[in-house]
């Protein structure tokens, strides 16, 4: 048994495939740099993320299937299911095997887990772009909090990019404590330091001297154009899942 | 965590404020005697621009949602100019509480209305109250409500006040406004007001990503009855001008590149069902005239919401008829998607869809010869017919067989709805399930299945809740 180390992203998971092919690693088994809970019985190998072997990886992929197949397993890293490295090498050793396409051989255990886990970060992604509620700040800046299930603002990047070009904005992934930031040029990735000790009249100030008022005109919207009489909550709950609600300013109780 | 409190605490310090507001002025008016109050009264008469802005909002929404169109998708609009927004994929940016999807900032513009329609809540006759917006107060709603993602863009229609034309002149200023002063790219739907010019659709059609106009009721005679002022051919015209119109845009577009989008989301319409006795045949056969007569993109349904004591409507608080909508909605898909004729799902033997099963599967059972399909032999077509399969899982299945035999295990991963679909399909030995039920049997047997499924929908006593 190889204990195989990389730093946890997908540049150092396509990395690691790599080297698994170059140096005939067998029975291996994947661990992030940073687990500390190593058997000391196995020998180990440590990955050091290289741009080029991820790249040769990344189209060998697309040649051999498609660029749909390869963004699906993408997809599936970004899900951070546990063990589900392990899962995509069992794919890419089918896939890399096989002479025709694997992405529809569905009797594969490995392409069924792919296929799956693909269609839940595609639709947590598809729910991001939906439920993202940005609020202005004082100094211009739109501004959101969300705490996706998966990693998914890597993927939902560009569609805010190319809609919101003309704002600055700022998502926030409070679960994995990083944000992606639109400076009106490009997106990048920040890490964003909050104080404990916030008061409120602070943080009032901070935003925009309208943003309770769209927040609240929003929040009337939302309500009026219910009807009472086809009030189907199982439906609401099933679009709308309870865990979403906390950054949602329409299911909150309105200001007055 | 720290950012989620932040939220909260800012929520909150609001909440806190307005209270303080409400405690002071009682207090104000003691000290200050008869004549603050009577200013005090004069005051609150004036209401601040948030106020007035808000009950506007409230009127004008409420008047809009029984409108019941939503989507934001199909068009191309990209964000070329660095602009503010895009359209292309639609977005629910949320749910109502009624489990509709909020896409767009659906409103009137005002809700007066020269016309009395029994059926509709805006009518002349209605004692409700009344408002308007200005131009510009619906230009920075949606401007400021898309910039903070709460929707995909604008839906905006109207009360006819004037004439139409007038009113038709309102609904353009906004669209273009958005377009040309702020850069809008977002989604655009305007309603087409019946009898406007020619050159106001014209120049609609050059904003909007969508145009549409409600024919309402299923049948002239119904229009008659219930909207005696209103003719049919008054909103088919202008429905047949605009086909013509985004026709020749499209044909133009291939040609010439620059060519400007004319409603690139094409057209809509909206019938309402259960206000008046068509069946379901008459109702299906009109949305089909328009798919292939008009070339509309979408035919709504809405089950009417009573909301007259009007003796020629279903009286106040009769239930809306959902299911039936449900019902439409499923054979609508059918014929958009899944290659069905009309006329395989409703026709003068059974003018009504069943409303215990849905429209796919009470056509299996009528045509029970069809089946077995062999879903590693037959074409997608077939498969796609199947009760319980759709087209997504009909094309894995296509693929999936090209690899290895497809069998019941391989097609519960795939996520049919198998329960449903065995009766309907042969399978490699030793996964043959019987196919010796008459229609009837098979019929009753899965409607208790899904009664299990779905009870609570199906009993009157637990909609309540």
């Amino acid at each position: 048994m190889v204990m195989v180390l990389y730093d946890g992203s997908f540049e150092g998971w396509l990395t690691a495939v790599f080297e698994i092919y170059e140096y005939k690693l067998a029975d291996v088994q994947f661990a992030q740099e940073h687990a500390c809970n190593l058997s000391m019985f196995h020998s180990r190998h440590t990955v050091q993320t290289n741009a080029a072997k991820a790249r040769r990886v990344w189209q060998s992929l697309v040649q051999r299937n498609s660029i749909d197949a390869a963004n699906a397993v993408y997809h599936t890293f970004l899900s951070e299911q546990q063990g589900i490295d392990a899962v995509l090498l069992r794919y890419m050793q089918h896939a890399f095997k096989q002479q025709k396409p694997v992405e529809t051989d569905y009797s594969h255990p490995s392409v069924i887990t792919v296929i799956q886990t693909d269609r839940k970060v595609r639709r947590e992604k598809h729910r991001m772009e939906a439920f993202i509620r940005f609020q202005l700040t004082g100094d211009g800046l739109y501004y959101a909090i969300a705490e996706p299930d998966y990693n998914v603002l890597p993927l939902i990047s560009r569609h805010f990019e190319q809609r919101y070009a003309d704002q600055r904005w700022v998502i926030y992934d409070g679960r994995r404590k990083y944000g992606i930031y639109y400076d009106l040029k490009q997106v990048s990735t920040v890490q964003m330091q909050f104080s404990q000790q916030v008061q409120a009249s602070a943080i009032q100030q901070a935003y925009d001297e309208n943003e309770q008022l769209y927040q609240q005109l929003w929040q009337r919207y939302f309500s009026s154009v219910n009807i009472k009489a086809r009030k189907n909550t199982r439906l609401h709950l099933q679009h709308m899942p309870r865990r979403y609600w906390r950054y949602l300013p329409e299911k909150m109780p309105e200001g007055r | 965590m720290n950012g989620r409190r932040g939220y909260f605490q800012h929520g909150y310090g609001w909440i806190a404020f307005v209270e303080r507001r409400a405690f002071i002025l009682p207090g104000m008016l003691i000290n200050l005697g008869i004549n603050a109050i009577l200013f005090s009264i004069f005051m609150l008469n004036e209401k601040p621009v948030s106020d007035r802005i808000m009950e506007k909002l409230s009127i004008l929404s409420d008047a809009a949602k029984y409108d019941v169109s939503c989507a934001s998708s199909g068009s191309k609009r990209e964000n070329h100019n660095k602009g503010l927004g895009n359209a292309s994929n639609g977005i629910c940016h949320a749910y109502t509480e009624d489990g509709r999807c909020v896409s767009l900032l659906k409103i009137l513009l005002t809700n007066f209305c020269i016309y009395n329609c029994a059926y509709c809540v805006s009518r002349s006759s209605n004692d409700i109250q009344r408002a308007a917006f200005t131009v510009q107060e619906v230009v920075d709603l949606t401007i400021n409500f898309y910039r903070r993602n709460y929707i995909e863009g604008l839906f905006l229609s109207s009360g006819i006040f004037k004439n139409a034309d007038y009113t038709m002149e309102r609904l353009v200023l906004v669209a273009r406004k958005l377009r040309t002063e702020h850069k809008f790219n977002g989604y655009i739907h305007l309603k087409a007001i019946p009898g406007a010019s020619e050159a106001l659709l014209q120049e609609a059609g050059l904003y909007a990503d969508r145009l549409s106009i409600n024919v309402e009721m299923p049948t002239e005679q119904s229009l008659q009855l219930l909207a005696p002022d209103k003719k049919r051919n008054d909103m088919l015209q202008p429905m047949q001008y605009l086909q013509q119109q985004i026709n020749g845009y499209a044909t133009e577009k291939k040609r010439i590149a620059k060519t400007p989008l004319f409603a690139p989301a094409g057209q809509s319409t909206q019938m309402v069902i259960g206000a008046t006795p068509e069946n379901d045949w008459q109702i299906l056969g009109m949305a089909h005239l328009f798919y292939r007569k008009l070339q509309l993109k979408r035919v709504y349904y809405s089950g009417y919401v009573p909301v007259s004591h009007d003796n020629r409507l279903p009286a106040i608080g009769t239930p809306v008829p959902m299911v039936r909508e449900n019902r439409l909605y499923q054979a609508d898909w059918l014929m958009r998607y899944y290659g069905f004729d009309v006329r395989e799902i409703v026709n003068e033997t059974y003018p009504h869809l069943d409303m215990e099963i849905d429209p796919k599967l009470s056509w299996a059972l009528r045509n029970l010869e069809q089946f077995p399909v062999d879903v590693n032999k037959a074409d997608v077509s077939l498969i796609m017919r199947v009760p319980g399969i759709g087209i997504q899982s009909a094309q894995r299945i296509a693929a999936a067989r090209q690899h290895s035999r497809v069998n019941a295990d391989l097609l519960q991963k795939l996520g049919i709805a198998y329960n449903k679909a065995k009766y309907f399909l042969a399978l490699p030995s030793g996964h043959m399930p019987r196919h010796d039920y008459t229609a009837a049997q098979l019929r009753e047997q899965l409607v208790r299945m899904q009664q299990s499924k779905y009870q609570a929908n199906f009993s009157p006593q637990l909609q309540l809740f």
